[in-house]
């Protein structure tokens, strides 16, 4: 999708077979072009929405039927233009969009693909017993779209059109997932927690991709009943809606050029199995649905991704664009805060009986690396999350610059300026680690969905990729800026982890067993890199199991064991204590 | 609205809720246990009650057919995964199962078909054939994916479905079939009429119920599914096979369903494509209990079947609509009183 | 040295590109202890799982003689090789009954009553779980959890019993318990691999020792040995080198 020339003369030659089609194409092959550029639109959305972020919808067809018959009734009953109508029918999708997101997207994954598929079948049935919808019969004689006095009334005329429509979306969803709140869509995909403690509104950004998948189907459905001239329920009904996901999935959804692919792809074949499978089994019927079915099983169990990684694996790969300097975003303000940075007061973890943080209470103040460490399962990690919010207290505060964030959601926590890592490395599959890294950024841009997808927040984007080369050399990983994150070994994972947690622009770092899984040297080049930072200012949570790596770099440690407090103190004192050394040397029979 | 009608209304939509629920069920067993959202579910209760109606005429090839045919593909794989393993002395054990089996109901319902058996006798045949489908379906679709996602499984599934509908066109044809009544007997119950044939689908339902329920609390593989749809790595640890697992399952889940088609052929007429709509009002009522609880499913499923019937009589044309907008303050209620912070993928 | 239980060689595992495990060997005697010791990340639950079957791996892996290659987790659950994970892995809206009961799943051919004989030793050997037959697994404590995941476990008869950080997250007291349950297993005839991070409980109970870091094995010997190299105390103590 980025940059590169070959992308460009390929999208250049794309573009010129299109213009051609409808000069010199038979009357079927433009008709047959014009509907894969409709269903083209609404594959996409399913791109950003099942590709991308990972929700399913089976309901694209009723979007397109609300696009279709919004425009159908109100040109038709009220005389309204398609412009018009166009407007009202984007208002009105977007209002039922929030409506069934605000319900459905809160939930697991699999209550949005059922509640699509009862609504779609609902919307189906409404519109075929609305009697000023038409009924079953539908509505006809819609007008043909105007641009000023010449009509886009011949097929041929509107399939510059529609693909006019189809290309603009295809560079607009493109532009949107290059992009800050594109960053965040991807990394929905690994489940909130991660996309959260960046700041992202992990529900919210659901709702927004939700939203815009069912505006171009809209747009589609707008398209469809002006090229038709006429509108009834069955092209809206939950079978369409079931084919849309298909030619996402088939196509590849996890790319913006395998909703065409798909679409292209799947229009073909039907029309194909509908030419030939008669004739073949000397019968009619619906064998079209039999072979679809089969293939679609096939492929899911052979080719997961759909058919575009395949093609693109063809294709050359194009240089990653390179990252000029560019000014600094808008830094934190740092002020002073009298008194500890962090408090942590009788902060209480229970899990049904089993308690796993009883009352803690310790203080990290400004400039400190504190170590928390204790045995396996003494309640560290239980700590961790109840500080940065992944998980609620059950009683007690945590207090950050003298305001509680206890049980506060992550991406709050975030914006008071806590940035954090996982004991889990929590990075998507295929993401550079640049594009990582500028995710940790999130919060110090304000780029929306609007102007990423109209490509005007390049000074912006600018900035941030900047600010994200200078994270990734502060912790020595240059050389892997364009890498993918997950090829990495597991000690840079880590490193990248804290590149990204840095780009917050952090006022406290908090770091979950960031040396686990590390080898010596590796090892030493965290200890190296986190006595910089704080050298720099930073102030750092270090929960680790690693004693002798712990021992080295803070200048405090609590120690835990059965959800409690064993010991405070320096590291020399606490590596004296007996009762530290009990807990964790264990013993059977002393 | 007199008290006859009302007292009409209750008794269909008690007898379709009836129904409903053993989908449900069926759809909640399946979900629990494989993850795999049932959408072809309605496809089985179709076969259910079309391939019985095929047997009054004396026809079941299109089944036997079918059968035969994922009998070989099923054989086929197995026989290239022994293969792979190396575990080839297996396979005979294997083949016997996967192939031998399904060939010899497929025989059966061939040869025994144009003989005109007993209706007892065909009921049994055509829930055997139908029920013979969910294991090798499973086998051949879910089992290569079964560690994929919810999401990926869904899609399985839907295309599975969108197969077997268009399978069904091509066997039974576009015209709808009723079978005949179990009884035609009826008797009053305080001035209203109370039909045998609704007596017998709600006792049977119910008698169903209580056989699952035995079956999941006292049996050993009962417990096993149970076990897997609790936790599937302590299953695996415990030497409970997903595969295993997967399979008992859809055997059940597809005799639940061929049994609603049975019981439902009497009541209304049934198409290739009946399935998908009747299954889905089971969906509804599976919502109600989030999925995973099997009373809640039933209970939500009975007030879909009375809920569609007083509906079909106030504003029939929007029956549909009325049941299936149902879902959406269900999953308001859902979304508001459990909490979801994470993805479970 | 007669062939042992288990014989793992050169065994690596990897998570997409990234290996965790660099080929990795170890054995494992009848009648014996072995402990696996290493900190947090070392790959100590990922060797186990490969041996287990629930990773793919390179590397041989031999159990009574033969190669395990191909061989499904339940396949290797019903020749007698049982793991106790880390998570304890319990179903916990079942009773400790029904838990139990399916302990013995895969053993389920032996017939009913080896199954009651077996369930009687587990209670025998953990009379609270008798106690508690009839309530949830989620309702258990932590101690009584690992003691019904151990129960589970020996349900299945196994040969080779392995266990995962068996004293994770629990009281000294119950630690105590649970490892002079697995010395008394031994004296059973049942034949342990023992992964914990608690190093000198496991060296202490344990007969053979290895040490694993970042997924390769550092040290092996004798656990009696291995307890007393000052590399081990250094490794645990936070005593290294450079303090």
């Amino acid at each position: 999708m980025s940059g590169g020339s070959w992308t460009r003369y390929a999208f250049v030659a794309f573009v010129a077979v299109l213009v051609a089609v409808p000069a010199v194409a038979p009357a079927f092959w433009v008709t047959l072009g014009n509907y894969i550029g409709l269903y083209s639109i609404v594959a996409l959305g399913l791109v950003l929405l099942t590709g991308v972020a990972g929700q399913t919808s089976f309901g694209q067809a009723a979007f397109v039927g609300i696009g279709a018959y919004t425009t159908a009734w109100l040109t038709t009953s009220l005389g309204y233009t398609p412009w018009i109508t166009l407007a009202i029918g984007l208002a009105v999708t977007a209002a039922v969009a929030l409506a069934l997101g605000a319900i459905t997207l809160r939930m697991k994954g699999h209550y949005l693909p059922l509640a699509t598929i009862a609504w779609g079948i609902s919307l189906y049935f409404l519109f075929g017993n609305l009697d000023f919808l038409g009924g079953h019969t539908g509505l006809t004689s819609i007008p043909p779209l105007a641009i000023g006095s010449f009509e886009l009334k011949a097929e041929r005329a509107l399939f510059l059109f529609v693909w006019a429509i189809a290309l603009a979306a295809l560079w607009a969803t493109a532009n949107l997932l290059d992009s800050r709140p594109g960053r965040a869509i991807r990394a929905l995909r690994g489940g909130f927690e991660m996309a959260e403690a960046f700041g992202v509104d992990g529900a919210r950004m659901k709702t927004v991709v939700f939203v815009y998948a069912a505006l171009l189907a809209c747009v589609s459905g707008w398209l469809y009943a002006h090229l038709q001239r006429f509108v009834n329920p069955t092209p809206f009904s939950i079978n369409m809606g079931i084919e849309y996901l298909f030619m996402a999935v088939v196509g590849g959804a996890g790319s913006v050029w395998g909703a065409v692919v798909g679409a292209t792809l799947i229009t073909l074949l039907k029309q194909v199995l509908q030419d030939i499978l008669p004739g073949l089994l000397g019968r009619s019927g619906n064998f079209e649905m039999i072979v679809f079915g089969v293939l679609l099983v096939v492929l899911l169990q052979r080719a997961r991704e759909g058919v575009w990684p395949w093609i693109a694996r063809l294709l050359p790969r194009s240089a990653p664009r390179p990252v000029p300097d560019a000014p600094p975003l808008k830094a934190r303000h740092h002020a002073e805060h009298p008194g500890p940075l962090l408090e942590v007061r009788a902060a209480r973890k229970a899990f049904g009986g089993l308690v796993a943080v009883n009352d803690l209470t310790f203080d990290i103040r400004a400039g400190e690396i504190l170590g928390l460490i204790g045995p396996n399962g003494a309640g560290k990690s239980t700590t961790f999350a109840l500080i940065s919010g992944a998980l609620p207290l059950t009683t007690g505060d945590v207090v950050f610059r003298g305001r509680s964030i206890g049980s506060r959601p992550p991406y709050e926590i975030a914006r008071r300026g806590i940035g954090r890592t996982f004991q889990h490395v929590k990075l998507i599959p295929g993401m550079s680690v640049l594009d990582h890294v500028a995710l940790g950024a999130y919060l110090r841009g304000t780029t929306g969905v609007a102007r990423a997808a109209l490509k005007l927040d390049r000074q912006e984007e600018a900035r941030t990729r900047a600010e994200a080369a200078r994270q990734i050399a502060r912790c020595g990983l240059t050389a892997h800026t364009f890498e993918s994150a997950g090829s990495l070994a597991l000690g840079q994972q880590r490193i990248v982890e804290i590149a990204r947690a840095l780009a917050c622009d952090p006022t406290l770092l908090l770091l979950d067993e960031p040396a686990a899984g590390l080898r010596y040297l590796e090892k030493q080049q965290l200890a190296a890199l986190l006595r910089g930072l704080k050298a720099e200012g930073m102030t750092i949570l270090l929960v680790e199991h690693d004693m002798d790596f712990v021992m080295g770099i803070t200048d405090r440690l609590v120690v835990m064991d059965f959800g409690e407090k064993l010991a405070e103190g320096l590291p020399a004192e606490i590596q004296r204590n007996p009762r530290v050394r009990e807990a964790y040397l264990g013993g059977v029979a002393e | 609205m007199d008290l006859p009608i009302v007292a009409l209304l209750a008794q269909d939509g008690i007898t379709n809720g009836a129904i409903y629920a053993l989908l449900a069920l069926a759809l909640v067993l399946v979900f629990a246990v494989t993850r795999v959202i049932w959408v072809p579910s309605g496809e089985f209760l179709a076969y259910g009650t079309l391939t019985l109606a095929g047997l009054q005429l004396g026809k079941a090839s299109g089944i036997a057919g079918l059968l035969a045919g994922m009998a070989v593909v099923a054989g086929a794989m197995e026989a290239w995964r022994s293969i792979g393993d190396g575990e080839a002395r297996r396979l005979p054990a294997r083949l016997a199962l996967w192939t031998g089996l399904p060939l010899a109901i497929a025989a059966a319902l061939y040869f025994i078909a144009p003989l005109q058996p007993p209706f007892f006798v065909q009921i049994l045949l055509a829930l055997t054939a139908v029920t013979a489908l969910g294991p090798l379906l499973y086998r051949i679709a879910f089992q290569p994916v079964a560690e994929a996602s919810v999401l990926v499984l869904l899609i399985v599934a839907v295309a599975v479905h969108f197969a077997l509908v268009g399978l069904g066109l091509w066997f039974f044809g576009a015209e709808g079939s009723r079978t005949p009544p179990f009884t035609s007997a009826s008797f009053e119950l305080g001035g209203v009429t109370v039909s045998g044939q609704s007596v017998l689908v709600v006792a049977t339902s119910i008698a169903l119920i209580f056989a699952l329920a035995l079956f999941f609390n006292r049996t050993l593989y009962g417990r096993a599914l149970r076990a897997t749809a609790v936790n599937r790595v302590g299953a695996r640890l415990a030497g409970i096979s997903p595969g295993f697992a997967g399979t008992l399952t859809f055997t059940l889940g597809a005799l639940m369903c061929a049994f609603c088609g049975v019981l439902i052929g009497p009541i209304t007429t049934v198409y290739y494509d009946s399935g998908f709509l009747i299954s889905l009002k089971g969906f509804v009522g599976a919502i109600f209990g989030g999925l995973v609880t099997y009373p809640a499913a039933a209970a939500g499923s009975l007030l879909v079947g009375v809920l569609e019937s007083f509906s079909s009589f106030w504003a029939s044309a929007f029956k549909e609509v009325i049941v299936f907008t149902l879902i959406i303050p269900v999953l308001l209620w859902l979304s508001l009183t459990t909490q979801h912070h994470e993805e479970d993928e | 040295m007669t062939t042992p239980l288990l014989e793992v060689e050169s065994l690596s595992v990897s998570y997409g590109k990234v290996e965790a495990v660099h080929g990795v060997s170890i054995r494992a005697g009848e009648g014996r202890i072995v402990s696996v010791i290493g900190p947090n990340g070392a790959g100590k639950t990922t060797l186990l799982g490969a041996i287990m079957g629930l990773l793919p791996s390179r590397g041989t892996i031999r159990y009574l003689g033969e190669p395990l290659a191909g061989a499904s987790v339940e396949e290797r659950v019903g020749r007698g090789l049982v793991l106790v994970p880390e998570k304890r892995e319990l179903f916990a809206s079942m009773t400790v009954g029904d838990n139990l009961a399916l302990g013995a799943f895969a053993r389920r051919r032996d017939g009913e009553a080896a199954t009651r004989r077996s369930l009687d030793e587990v209670y025998g050997r953990f009379p609270r779980l008798a106690e508690r037959r009839d309530q949830l697994a989620g309702t258990l404590s932590g101690g009584e959890r690992q003691m019904l995941a151990l129960g589970r476990a020996l349900m299945g008869r196994p040969k080779l019993l392995m266990l995962d950080e068996p004293s994770l997250g629990l009281a000294p007291l119950i630690v105590r318990e649970i490892f002079s349950i697995i010395v008394g297993l031994r004296a059973a005839g049942v034949s342990i691999l023992l992964i914990e991070q608690n190093a000198r409980a496991a060296l202490q109970v344990s007969d053979d020792g290895y040490v694993l870091e970042t997924g390769e094995l550092v040290l092996s010997g004798p656990s009696a040995e291995l307890a007393a190299d000052p590399k081990v105390a250094a490794t645990y103590l936070g005593q290294g080198a450079g303090h």
